[in-house]
């Protein structure tokens, strides 16, 4: 039997006293990309962020066959959890190598996988995260996580707000990185989601209601529609 | 105009011994969100240690007065230091319960200081050429005033340097503007907590032993006189920011030193109406980003 | 054993109620408690000591509508306290209204600054509007320290006695005092009460909680703090008029940063966000201080090497440690471990989650 990289069971999150997950368990490909999925405000990048310990939360985390879920955030990082949160939050007074100094955990950090991906980047090294477009900032964000050999992304609406282009490049990126790394991934556009992911997750009211295939998931057009709310 | 550069020059003074106290103060809230009301005993071990210290060598040496100095530093720092490891650490994100923590140190460590130096100021000895004057510009100032301002203008440098270069620093930075990011790189920002609190406690130490030469005496209650002008500064300056305490702590000293002498002694009437203009145009503060 | 969270409303009122009548009775009565009480209740200095501890009861319930209520973590609340001792000893001295009258301008001066300095403190929240309370009492320090022909400066205000009642003068009408502290205390605990179970009350406690719903269910937050600081300001005044009668003048310290640290330490140790946590603090807290300076001169003391005495001859430096060990180990101060004990839980998040939302 294989050992799911990552595996949620029943877990629960609270914020300022609300509870915005309920009870959500899955578990993640070891391979490929996994795509959490979900109208707005269902829960998903809460459950991006209690898995992370960012917020209050109960339950079972398991990562690679070992329990994190009471530790602190740094520590699950540590375990080989790279993390690209919802809106980028790149540091807008460092630069954009220092952004990524401050994301090297490994001895060898991955920069030749940086500037394969994102060339852009090494030509801006000096200039503050807070000056470039969103696009940029995403790159940098997604370029964090990259830079060190992690066990296992959590990526939250990476294409966010993007210009159609960047979209591509974006979602580009990730398949790459998807190569060596399961993702799971939180992502409105699904054609990005068409794309990249094999597995789907749809959360509703904070709970999973659907897990299995995403191209049949995306295949079924009222299916879609009815957990989705769009086409 | 020898009034006007004496009392600018002396303004520069007192605004270097506020930013040695504000610079700790701000960098301790920006990447912990803890108001340090222990600061100002800090400030008034540091500047008892160096008086101890050139009691025992005699005051009058200039070695005595830098060994103070850095003796002052080093109590600073390692009484900021176990602070945060000690009290501050076990309230992890709960800021008000750090914030009574730290009044509560305050109320008790000057009274302990009361108990052991007496209530009385005790007046100090330096290097005579300290307290003879320069002419600068036909006005006379006291030579203690280049000693502050050398020494702030030293510890803005070294921590801007301290910040730039260093990893520590790098974190300290990414942790002022978005702490809990910090973490989610794999970085345990509470190892920063400990690094912040001692810088900002040398700083606040060498504070003490210069405040003691500028006012020519160390009491108990030398620290929480400078705190709350520490404080005003460093809301006026932005919570957070090190650039925004070094020019609010020239912009409040030096206006207190103006009013002081040309409106009638108002200068702290004067600093609290700044507050209160600034709040009410500027409410993050000069350089502030989050109030 | 029913636990104490279940008495009801009312009994809790019929426990006050009894209560007072109790503390009425006090000065008509011989008790001793040796430890506790410099002498038996009926005599003026002990009974001095019990007026004092129930106006701190007072001012710490007045300084909880303001923290524990409302949220707004203030360090400038002695302010309005100094205003009502210093403004009524100044109106006593400076002109020849009657207490009553005397009284009444007072109050018509301190619902005047506190609104204009309100409404200009509540332009921020959090830390900020903590420094701002800081600052604007700092002023007033400076100002009673600067103008000692108005305020005595460093020496303090005397009371003028000219024109107060003869009842409230001397030391054998001190029960007469005592019972003015104790009706005070009755009057700030019904209008805390009060506002709290108002619809500005209600809205003020969720304006803690969430800024944002507030506004969503269209009331005007900066109103009902407005209006609840107010208050505060108010109580606390009265609180400091009846404290220059009963100790026959006012000092500076009264306008210092150490004080309103002191009315926060007794709001903390009684329990943030309980009515009875503040009384109990502020009894606990006088009674407290003024046995520990006692201790501190006594022979007992003398006789430590230095290491101990240093310490245990200086209240202050007790009463800071035992504040900061009530932070740490007991959330919820005396209110919240009592409750614990009485409903055998331990849980502590709510009180934890209090005291985060205060911010």
């Amino acid at each position: 039997m294989t050992e799911s990289i990552l595996t949620v069971a029943g877990l629960n999150a609270n914020i300022e006293g609300q509870q915005v997950v309920e009870d959500v368990s899955f578990e993640m490909l070891p391979v490929g990309v996994t795509a959490l999925l979900g109208r707005n405000g269902v829960g998903k990048t809460s459950t991006l962020r209690a898995i992370m310990g960012l917020i209050e939360r109960s339950g079972e985390v398991t990562i690679a066959g070992e329990r994190v879920d009471r530790e602190p955030t740094h520590r699950i990082v540590q375990r080989g959890v790279g993390y690209v949160p919802e809106d980028r939050e790149v540091f807008a007074s460092l630069t954009v190598n220092e952004n990524l100094r401050l994301a090297e955990r490994d001895s060898a950090p991955n920069r030749q996988l940086i500037e394969e991906l994102f060339p852009d980047l090494i030509a801006r090294a000096g200039q503050l995260a807070g000056t470039l477009s969103g696009g940029q900032q995403q790159m940098v964000s997604l370029a964090r996580a990259l830079v060190n050999d992690n066990r296992v992304l959590l990526v939250d609406e990476p294409t966010k707000g993007l210009a159609p282009l960047i979209v591509m490049d974006v979602a580009k990126a990730l398949e790459r990185a998807a190569q060596t790394v399961p993702v799971l991934l939180v992502e409105q556009n699904l054609q990005v989601v068409r794309m990249l992911a094999e597995k789907a997750i749809v959360l509703e009211g904070g709970r999973v209601v659907y897990d299995g295939s995403a191209e049949e998931l995306l295949g079924n057009e009222a299916l879609t529609k009815e957990l989705l709310g769009v086409a | 105009m020898s009034t006007i550069i004496l009392l600018l020059i002396t303004g520069l003074g007192l605004g270097a011994l506020y930013f040695l106290v504000a610079s700790g103060l701000s960098l301790i809230y920006g990447l912990m969100g803890v108001l340090n009301f222990a600061h100002g005993s800090f400030l008034t071990l540091g500047a008892f240690a160096g008086w101890e210290l050139s009691r025992r060598m005699g005051g009058e040496s200039w070695g005595t007065l830098i060994a103070s100095m850095l003796l002052g530093m080093v109590v600073g720092a390692a009484v900021a230091a176990a602070t945060e490891f000690l009290l501050i650490r076990r309230l992890y994100n709960r800021h008000i319960e750090q914030v009574l923590v730290t009044v509560g140190l305050a109320l008790a460590t000057v009274a302990l200081f009361e108990g052991i130096w007496g209530t009385d100021p005790i007046y100090v000895t330096a290097p005579p050429w300290l307290s003879q004057t320069t002419e600068i510009l036909g006005a006379r100032v006291p030579n203690d005033r280049f000693l502050m301002i050398g020494a702030a203008v030293l510890v803005l440098l070294g921590i801007v340097a301290f910040l730039r270069y260093t990893r520590f620093g790098l974190i300290i930075r990414a942790g002022v503007e978005n702490r809990s990011m910090v973490t989610a790189l794999g970085i345990d920002v509470r190892k920063a907590f400990t690094v912040v609190f001692a810088i900002g406690g040398a700083a606040a130490g060498l504070g003490g032993v210069l405040a003691s030469h500028y006012f020519g005496y160390v009491s108990p209650q030398l620290g929480g006189s400078l705190l709350i002008f520490a404080f005003i500064v460093t809301v006026i300056g932005g919570l957070g920011s090190l650039a925004g305490a070094a020019i609010a702590s020239v912009v409040v000293a030096v206006l207190q030193q103006f009013a002081n002498y040309f409106w009638g002694g108002t200068g702290d009437l004067m600093v609290v109406l700044l507050l209160a203009v600034v709040l009410l145009v500027r409410p993050t503060g000069i350089l502030g980003k989050k109030a | 054993m029913k636990s104490l969270s279940k008495l009801s409303q009312r009994t809790w009122w019929i426990v006050g109620g009894v209560l007072v009548v109790v503390a009425a009775i006090l000065p008509l009565l011989n008790i001793s408690i040796p430890g506790v009480l410099p002498g038996a209740t009926y005599t003026p200095g002990t009974l001095q000591l019990l007026a004092l501890a129930l106006l701190f009861a007072s001012l710490a319930l007045s300084y909880h509508l303001l923290f524990g209520t409302a949220g707004m973590l203030s360090f400038g609340h002695a302010l309005y306290f100094a205003l009502g001792a210093y403004g009524l000893g100044i109106v006593l001295h400076e002109t020849e209204l009657t207490l009553l009258p005397a009284l009444g301008l007072t109050l018509a001066i301190v619902i005047t600054a506190a609104y204009l300095l309100g409404s200009l403190s509540l332009r921020v929240t959090g830390i900020s509007f903590a420094m701002v309370t800081l600052a604007f009492a700092q002023a007033g320090n400076v100002l009673v320290r600067r103008n000692p022909g108005l305020t005595g400066g460093e020496e303090g205000l005397r009371l003028d006695t000219e024109h107060i009642p003869d009842f409230f003068i001397g030391v054998v009408n001190t029960r007469n005092l005592y019972w003015l502290a104790l009706a005070l205390l009755v009057v700030v605990f019904v209008v805390v009460a009060w506002f709290e179970n108002s619809r500005a009350g209600h809205a003020v406690t969720a304006t803690r909680e969430n800024e944002l719903r507030v506004r969503v269910l269209g009331l005007r937050p900066f109103g009902v703090k407005l209006m609840a600081f107010v208050i505060a300001s108010v109580l606390a005044s009265l609180v400091g008029m009846v404290h220059l009668l009963l100790q026959s003048g006012t000092t500076p310290r009264a306008t210092s940063a150490d004080f309103t640290l002191t009315i926060l330490v007794i709001v903390v140790l009684g329990g943030v966000g309980s009515r009875w946590g503040a009384i109990v603090g502020g009894i606990i807290y006088t009674l407290l201080d003024q046995r520990l300076t006692a201790l501190a001169s006594s022979d007992a003391i003398d006789g430590l090497p230095a290491i101990l005495r240093i310490p245990l001859s200086e209240p202050l430096f007790i009463l800071g440690t035992l504040f900061i060990l009530v932070v740490l180990f007991l959330p919820g101060g005396i209110a919240g471990a009592v409750q614990r004990l009485s409903t055998g839980t331990s849980a502590t998040p709510s009180e934890r989650k209090l005291l985060e939302e205060a911010e």
